[in-house]
């Protein structure tokens, strides 16, 4: 099979399959079919990555946004119950905001396609960390800059990480009152003298 | 594009395919040779005898979305350990502190959703 | 002979040629997989019954040994009951891809030095994303069956799922500290010296214990907790779309314990680098040991199956969350402390 032919139609096979999706997530009537599309879509995404070489990125997408975010978007969708049909009644409503979103997006988009300039050195600088490593595999190469060269950045990541953590803690957690729950601690340092009473018991007599 | 790459990758794919028609042949198979007669009380959902009542998809606990929400931070948290844990010996030491700001961070976090009772099941 | 064997290469370097060969190999892995799926299952029920004085099957062919093929034709003659509420398609396609994803992870997995479909470089990876989607199977089926029992089943077994992932995790970082590579071969050859389990004797543990939650297996099977939910997940399958969750959850299984086997217990490594005894069962030897100690570990699901009662379900959450979670990561800064200090990194990668 020619060497060629075999990166240019896995290219445009996963390419074709990623917009579809993408377009079936916005299109699809049933809200789970949107996410079960959605997951498609990052599938095809982890493809391109792995055509590029890029095997780190490619599975990582697929660990935590197949893996972890999807998940989370399914449970919503499924569980929350949510009327749909209610929903899209109002749909139409809302045609002008979404229109106007969208062309603010769009012109957005336009204005910095066209006023883009880089750096004169920044074509050689984008390459330069990985080249440092160029005989180590893809994730090493990625290791190797991430906690040193951009130590900012990755500590600026956890610091976010530990927010949506908070966040997430204090919009969801609710107490319920008078629930029960299992001290392990008090059960296991209970000992048989704190709790059982050994009584002599007269005859005809009962114990008060 | 490295064809290297390709070669490594190519099997997998094949692979993909060949267990999707797999599942795909096993199904059909037994949609062929079995006999389907479909009839309103078989096909209704289980309930110990009783007929169902109200649909089955309704609200739950919001513990199950937390543990989900609390499920991506680790996860991303796995995610960053990955590659450091493979280039240690690179990094050495600065590296290696650099991480232990991160996770001392996240541990923060743990603490205040342990405190807060966030792990607690009941 | 070896007209043959030149005949043969030359026929692997056509194009068609290739593709075939490449079919033949993946089927030579597909095929014992299911193969051992399906003695698993007859393993299990026989040493159930031993354990418990029991005789377990033994009217289908001699030892009962046809049984799962008995089994497996009873299913394929059975009607596909797709319930009124259900929504058809996830209700069928739930299983297909609970089995697609158990049989996927073994692409990359090394049978023996040179015997791996393919070599990925980062076939830990690969591993921990296939074995991270194995909830979408169990959160469709309980949502598309619109039943009660599925519906809770399905809720309980994804939070537990997600949960020890977080551990699986965690405890394959400190692999990945003293093994330097994210390839799976290399990971093994990193073992030729010492066992990882030696060393991270209480990683083992907790990965065993993970994988057990993982697979949703007994002492961690409330999801489908037969007193309580009758069934979980699945209650509404029948014939071979059930047939496909249960043979997905015993793949899952071995495909747990050649995951320990290859993390913790040097994969195809012989014991004390014992040299073959055979010179012309040179190379079978990765193989044989490789399958041994699967089935040791297989035994030891098995085992525990029998042993432990069922846990409760805020006990499952605990253990995960409060004990595994900040243990392995201790454990990981631990390892990590001491490669840091004395500079004794791994000698492959970098």
């Amino acid at each position: 099979m020619n060497a060629e032919l075999i990166p240019a139609v896995l290219f445009y096979l996963f390419a074709g399959v990623l917009v579809l999706s993408a377009m079936m997530v916005v299109a699809s009537r049933n809200p789970v079919h949107s996410v079960l599309f959605l997951i498609l879509a990052f599938f095809n995404a982890a493809g391109l990555f792995l055509l590029l070489g890029a095997e780190f990125a490619a599975f990582i997408l697929v660990i935590v946004y197949v893996g972890a975010v999807a998940v989370l978007f399914l449970f919503v969708v499924m569980m929350l119950d949510i009327d749909f049909e209610q929903l899209r009644k109002g749909a139409w409503k809302s045609l002008p905001v979404g229109i106007l979103v969208g062309l603010v997006l769009v012109s957005q988009m336009v204005m910095t396609a066209v006023n883009w300039q880089s750096l004169p050195t920044a074509g050689s600088s984008i390459l330069s960390p990985a080249a440092r490593h160029a005989a180590a595999t893809n994730t090493q190469a990625v290791g190797a800059i991430l906690y040193t060269d951009y130590v900012y950045p990755f500590q600026i990541a956890g610091l976010i990480l530990l927010v949506a953590m908070i966040g997430a803690i204090v919009l969801t957690l609710r107490d319920r009152g008078g629930v029960l729950r299992q001290n392990i601690n008090s059960q296991i340092t209970r000992k048989a003298s704190d709790v059982v009473e050994v009584r002599k018991v007269q005859k005809g007599a009962g114990i008060s | 594009m490295s064809s290297e790459l390709i070669q490594t990758y190519f099997p997998v794919f094949v692979f993909l395919l060949l267990a999707i028609g797999m599942s795909g042949v096993m199904i059909g198979l037994s949609f062929l040779l079995a006999k389907q007669k479909p009839d309103a009380e078989k096909l209704s959902p289980y309930e110990c005898g009783f007929d169902p009542f109200s649909d089955a998809r309704h609200k739950f606990d919001v513990r199950f979305y937390l543990v989900s929400i609390l499920f991506i931070i680790f996860d991303l948290e796995i995610a960053f350990l990955f590659p450091w844990a493979v280039s240690l010996g690179a990094i050495g030491m600065f590296g290696f502190w650099s991480m232990m700001v991160f996770l001392g961070v996240l541990t923060i976090g743990f603490i205040y959703e342990w405190r807060k009772g966030a792990l607690e099941w009941e | 002979m070896s007209e043959l064997i030149e005949a043969f290469n030359t026929f692997i370097q056509t194009p068609i040629g290739a593709i075939i060969w490449l079919v033949a190999r993946i089927f030579a892995i597909m095929v014992p997989v299911l193969l051992g799926v399906a003695y698993l299952i007859y393993a299990e029920r026989k040493v159930l019954a031993a354990m418990q004085l029991r005789m377990g099957p033994n009217v289908v062919g001699p030892f009962g040994l046809f049984q799962p093929f008995a089994d497996a034709l009873k299913l394929m003659g059975k009607e596909t009951i797709i319930p009124s509420g259900a929504n058809r398609f996830i209700f069928i396609a739930a299983p297909m891809l609970t089995f697609f994803l158990s049989l996927v992870s073994w692409a990359v997995i090394p049978f023996s030095d040179k015997l791996v479909l393919a070599n990925v470089n980062v076939g830990v990876l690969y591993l921990f994303a296939v074995s991270s989607l194995a909830v979408y199977g169990i959160i469709m089926a309980g949502w598309a069956s619109n039943s009660k029992y599925a519906f809770l089943g399905g809720l309980r077994s994804a939070a537990q799922m997600v949960s020890y992932e977080v551990s699986i995790g965690l405890v394959i970082i400190n692999v990945l500290l003293l093994a330097g590579s994210l390839n799976l071969s290399d990971i093994v050859r990193g073992q030729t010296s010492m066992w990882y389990a030696i060393p991270l004797f209480p990683m083992f543990i907790v990965f065993f214990i993970s994988g057990l939650a993982e697979t949703n297996r007994a002492p961690f099977d409330l999801p489908e907790g037969e007193s309580e939910l009758v069934g979980g997940f699945n209650v509404e399958y029948s014939s071979m779309s059930f047939a496909l969750f249960f043979l997905g959850e015993y793949a899952n299984m071995i495909l747990m314990s050649g995951m320990t086997v290859i993390l913790f217990l040097g994969g195809w490594l012989a014991p004390f680098n014992w040299q073959c005894p055979i010179e012309f069962l040179e190379p079978l030897w990765g193989i044989f040991w490789f399958t041994s100690k699967i089935c040791f570990m297989l035994f030891m699901f098995l085992w525990v199956r029998a042993t432990l009662p069922r846990y409760r379900y805020d006990q499952l959450m605990r253990l995960g969350w409060k004990v595994f979670l900040p243990f392995s990561l201790i454990y990981v800064v631990g390892v990590a402390g001491y490669l840091v200090s004395t500079g004794n990194f791994p000698k492959v990668g970098v």
